[in-house]
């Protein structure tokens, strides 16, 4: 062997063995790695002593209510399966509608709503403009 | 055979020539697509539907995330075969790309967040796509300053290319991280070739600005590394030709 081909051994051995270190780590720590769960795996922790945690899903359509006057709106997160009733006091982000993908912070009161501390909007991979989107959903 | 040729280039001198001719074309034909590529994503390209104006920043987001990333694979590659060959002039292509690198994922980041904060609501969360893009940035960082400690030449070059080679997990990290994971990022719009996630007259700009970036990020390479080269090579005779 050259010693050319021992040092390309070499770094190949080292990218592997460093390779299978890191993905070991980081499936032992896929909880921690997901940003959020989904609402049927929040109701899963409803009863659980919690710190705070964030639940993704969609704004079921229909679902938004605001109070009048003030910051306080109400309003369900569905992933399809479960869903999740969501209270939160503070400005939403320009992207929050109804039928959008949303990720909220905070954790259940004692009436299994759930409390949020943040609201973010999560946006999908799709571009496109008004016309081409009015084609697509006729409904929206 | 083939091999002989393309060992030609990893002579300082042959490098250097074949560089000086290929910079300014790139440079050239880099900043001519950019060009184009601004214009048509902010003046041409329709409005979006959900952003308006403000999904435009993706003409400048998304391709220098991307050129963190082919930028750091390349800077990878060039330490390998540097350590492999024990060839200076792949230690010096290296080198000239980590500031480069550095700078396109500040980019990215800092776009990012200017978009993340009105559309999110947040400039900056830790989930895995921006931890992964972020760690890179460090990864460039650790990479020159570890370069610039070591005072002797060829000890900062292992060191650092080391360090590069390692690196490398992190790309395919930073890539799948929208698929292996829950993320507030988006997933990937353009990656699936056969159905884009984005319409036609959205997405010309956007090619044409990523290509644009990939090609001129090339004669800046030609640029760093053919000074890089002048300078490690600065006491020889053919230096002192040209």
């Amino acid at each position: 062997m050259l010693p050319r081909h021992k040092r390309f051994l070499g770094i190949l051995v080292t990218l592997i063995g460093v390779t299978v270190a890191i993905a070991l780590i980081l499936s032992s720590f896929q909880d921690n790695l997901l940003y959020y769960v989904t609402p049927s795996e929040a109701i899963k922790k409803i009863d659980d002593d919690q710190s705070k945690f964030r639940i993704g899903g969609l704004v079921e359509v229909g679902s938004f209510k605001r109070k009048d006057g003030s910051l306080q709106s109400r309003f369900v997160l569905t992933d399809g399966i479960e869903s999740v009733e969501v209270n939160y006091i503070g400005i939403l982000p320009d992207l929050f509608r109804e039928g959008q993908g949303i990720i909220v912070t905070g954790k259940f009161d004692k009436m299994k709503i759930f409390i949020a501390s943040e609201v973010l909007a999560k946006h999908d991979e799709n571009y496109m403009p008004p016309d081409i989107h009015a084609l697509k959903e006729p409904t929206s | 055979m083939n091999l002989k040729k393309i060992y030609k280039y990893g002579s300082p001198p042959n490098f250097y020539r074949f560089v000086m001719k290929l910079e300014p074309w790139c440079l050239c034909l880099g900043l001519l697509m950019i060009a184009i590529g601004s214009i048509g994503g902010l003046f041409v390209a329709p409005k979006d539907y959900q952003m308006g104006d403000a999904f435009r920043i993706i003409y400048f987001h998304v391709p220098s995330a991307y050129l963190s990333m082919s930028a750091y694979a390349a800077m990878g590659i060039s330490s390998i075969i540097g350590i492999v060959w024990r060839s200076n002039v792949a230690f010096a292509v290296a080198k000239s790309i980590a500031p480069f690198g550095a700078l396109m994922t500040a980019v990215a980041l800092i776009t990012g967040m200017l978009w993340g904060k009105p559309m999110w609501g947040t400039a900056w969360v830790w989930d895995a796509r921006l931890t992964s893009e972020f760690i890179l940035l460090l990864l460039y960082l650790g990479y020159i300053a570890l370069h610039a400690t070591i005072k002797e030449q060829k000890r900062a070059d292992r060191a650092a290319s080391l360090l590069a080679i390692l690196g490398i997990v992190n790309l395919p990290i930073i890539h799948y991280s929208v698929v292996w994971w829950n993320t507030l990022h988006q997933a990937s719009t353009i990656s699936k070739l056969d159905s884009p996630s984005i319409v036609g007259e959205m997405l010309w700009p956007l090619l044409l600005m990523i290509i644009g970036y990939m090609i001129f990020f090339v004669g800046v390479i030609c640029r760093g590394g053919s000074a890089e080269v002048l300078m490690r090579e600065k006491r020889s005779n053919w230096v002192k030709e040209v």
